[in-house]
């Protein structure tokens, strides 16, 4: 059903959803940018309307509220071990999020619940809490290419939210949620809207083999790259972590193991015993970066690893493009494919 | 030739070596201006002066070659500037048309900060606008800079007053992957205060300049901006007697401390200042009043706020031409 919400209606609905849902949007940190003056809009938690930043693209993605930057997997002792999953008595979550991050959160799955015999359990306690709100989307930045890569559509969401001048239009598709949305809203008709055009077009890879790893287009990124990781802490489908053991200080018998988000283009990630690194130039950290996203994942799950949310574009200190990239692998896979 | 030389020096121009022509000095507080404002600059120096302009050491503009006949013209040509760039922004000058009353204090400098520079940590030139409606104008020589982050390109080491904006850098090692962008940076190009310490981060707060390069350098945004502070640099000076930088006063110390103790130093200034000079930089005086007297009267009535420290004792170093300085 749709329903049309006045701000004093949507924020009733918030106020009670929020006694059984933890509530996750896009906001705005004043002053909380990188750089002096400047916002930050990133995900919090948010209980009224006027907090949503519906028309502003959030520098992380929001798979850090299922996938938390940190996460303690269990404590231990000398002789024993707690397990740390999520309570069950924790609320679940309604998170806004736009249709490119609901098709990130998909590839999160992929890789994390049904890549070899073992689920994620950690990713999946947290995961099965998240109820979807789709945002939808009146304008495409930028860096969008959502459109390239598909992921500016989905079904995937338990209501679609469009924000219109204060008013609020929806479309409930989860009936769990009818009930609700329908003490608060006046019935409407709603159709979902999605951005069927970004400035960028990307022509997708269709194939790509090692036949582009010598190419001198690495040589060039790795002369501009400076391998800070920005492109991967803010991508909605990376999904590296790494494992920490950690002894508490005052008490080194006793600590905890965590995982915690690693990535490809950071120092370390491939440090091995013996001290052996074996992707030491940034050249082959960022050919590795767009090898997974344009061919390894798509052959292991049949998907197109990228959603084309453009952070990474936004993110990169030295102005490295990776829908520009994915372009130039376009090009130079069909120079080779000719020769 | 009749001329009251002395009256148009004080008028903020400059007596030229070319007899009969004088430089006239432009203030630009911040050295950050309205490019439309380089239409009046350009007037000046095409239609009274040698056509020419010079960028000041103290990004003001000196326009040289102008015969001292010119002058009201110049004051004429220059009035819109002054209501607009000076009275606009709140300086007390209730007569435009007469052209700057004073040269002093000197222009406040600044780089360009936090307006358009990563590493800016505060509005350089909106300080520098600030500082000008509390001292200009004045009789007082008093040289300041102002910096946006400690890197210090504005040189406010080598002035009597320097200003460099500061930032808390806040810590949230939720968001912390351990990646030691910011440990590696810090020892590298700062001070060394943070170190890795259970791959999360500690920092040692009487290291940390403030300078807000972990904030820059960490991906996720575990180090986050907190609030604005200010570091107080005195006492630096170039000249020919006996240059040396300026030394920590202040740290972390808020903006309303920063107008303050600029206001009280310009008081101890007049009462400690050798007379029988035309003026005295303010580290000689420091040297003569000891720096306890020093801070005794610019900190007097001053709010600080809670997180600023103030030097104990300030060793200046520095070196003199001429050692006969010191012991005559």
């Amino acid at each position: 059903m749709g329903y049309l919400f006045s701000a004093d209606a949507f924020n009733s609905l918030l106020a009670e959803l929020k006694t059984r849902y933890k509530i996750f949007a896009p906001k705005i940190y004043r002053g909380k940018g990188r750089t002096a003056g400047t916002d930050l809009v990133a995900y919090g938690e948010a209980g009224e309307l006027a907090e949503i930043a519906f028309d502003r693209k959030t520098a992380f993605s929001p798979k850090e509220i299922i996938f938390p930057v940190n996460q303690t997997m269990f404590y231990f002792t000398k002789e024993e071990f707690q397990e740390n999953l999520p309570p069950k008595e924790d609320k679940d979550m309604i998170i806004f999020l736009r249709a490119c991050d609901i098709n990130g959160i998909e590839r999160m799955d992929a890789i994390l619940l049904q890549n070899g015999p073992y689920r994620d359990v950690y990713y999946e306690k947290l995961r099965g809490k998240a109820r979807f709100f789709l945002i939808a989307c009146d304008q495409s930045w930028e860096s969008c290419f959502c459109v390239s890569t598909g992921s500016n559509r989905t079904e995937n969401y338990s209501v679609y939210v469009r924000e219109e001048n204060g008013q609020v239009f929806c479309l409930v598709k989860d009936r769990d949620f009818e009930e609700i949305f329908s003490k608060y809203g006046r019935p409407a008709d709603v159709e979902p809207r999605f951005i069927e055009e970004n400035k960028i077009r990307v022509r997708l890879p269709e194939e790509i083999d090692q036949r582009v790893f010598g190419h001198k287009l690495w040589e060039e990124y790795a002369a501009r790259c400076s391998a800070c990781g920005r492109c991967t802490v803010c991508c909605p489908t990376c999904t590296c972590f790494t494992i920490q053991d950690i002894f508490y200080r005052d008490n080194p018998d006793c600590g905890e193991r965590r995982r915690v988000w690693a990535s490809c283009l950071i120092d370390g990630f491939t440090d091995m015993a013996a001290g052996v690194s074996f992707r030491a130039g940034y050249g082959e950290r960022l050919r590795f970066r767009a090898m997974h996203k344009a061919a390894d994942f798509k052959k292991r799950f049949g998907l197109f690893m990228c959603v084309g949310c453009g952070r990474c574009d936004d993110a990169c200190p030295e102005y490295i493009s990776f829908s520009k990239c994915l372009n130039r692998l376009s090009e130079i896979m069909g120079e080779v494919g000719q020769r | 030739m009749s001329l009251n030389t002395k009256a148009i020096a004080k008028n903020a121009y400059f007596i030229s070596k070319h007899r009969g022509r004088v430089t006239a000095r432009v203030r630009v507080p911040g050295g950050h201006l309205e490019a439309r404002h380089l239409e009046i600059i350009k007037e000046i120096a095409e239609r009274c002066g040698n056509g020419t302009v010079h960028l000041t050491a103290r990004q003001a503009f000196a326009i040289p070659g102008i015969p001292a006949e010119k002058i009201p013209e110049v004051r004429k040509l220059l009035a819109p500037y002054i209501r607009e760039a000076e009275v606009g922004m709140g300086v007390n000058l209730p007569d435009p048309e007469g052209g700057f009353p004073v040269p002093l204090p000197p222009n406040v400098l600044a780089c360009i900060g936090s307006r358009d520079c990563v590493f800016g940590n505060i509005d350089t030139a909106e300080l520098a606008q600030k500082i000008e409606r509390t001292f200009y104008p004045g009789s007082t020589l008093l040289k300041i800079g102002v910096a946006g982050c400690a890197n210090d390109c504005a040189k406010v080491h080598m002035q009597d007053v320097g200003i460099i904006g500061m930032v808390e850098p806040l810590y949230d090692p939720a968001r912390c992957i351990g990646c030691e962008a910011c440990v590696k940076n810090c020892r590298r190009a700062a001070s060394g205060a943070l170190r890795a310490e259970n791959y999360k981060v500690a920092r040692d707060d009487l290291r940390c300049l403030g300078c807000g390069e972990c904030v820059l350098k960490c991906p996720t945004g575990a180090w986050s901006r907190g609030a604005k502070y200010y570091r107080l640099v005195i006492g630096g000076r170039t000249g020919r007697k006996h240059p040396r930088a300026a030394r920590t006063f202040l740290e972390w110390a808020g903006e309303e401390a920063v107008i303050q103790v600029i206001a009280n130093i310009l008081a101890y200034i007049e009462k400690h200042r050798d007379k029988t000079l035309p003026k005295e930089h303010l580290g000689y005086i420091i040297d003569r009043t000891g720096y306890g007297v020093f801070k005794q009267e610019v900190l007097a009535g001053v709010n600080l706020g809670p997180r600023a420290k103030v030097a104990k004792y300030i060793n200046f170093g520095g070196y003199a031409y001429d050692k006969g300085v010191q012991l005559t």
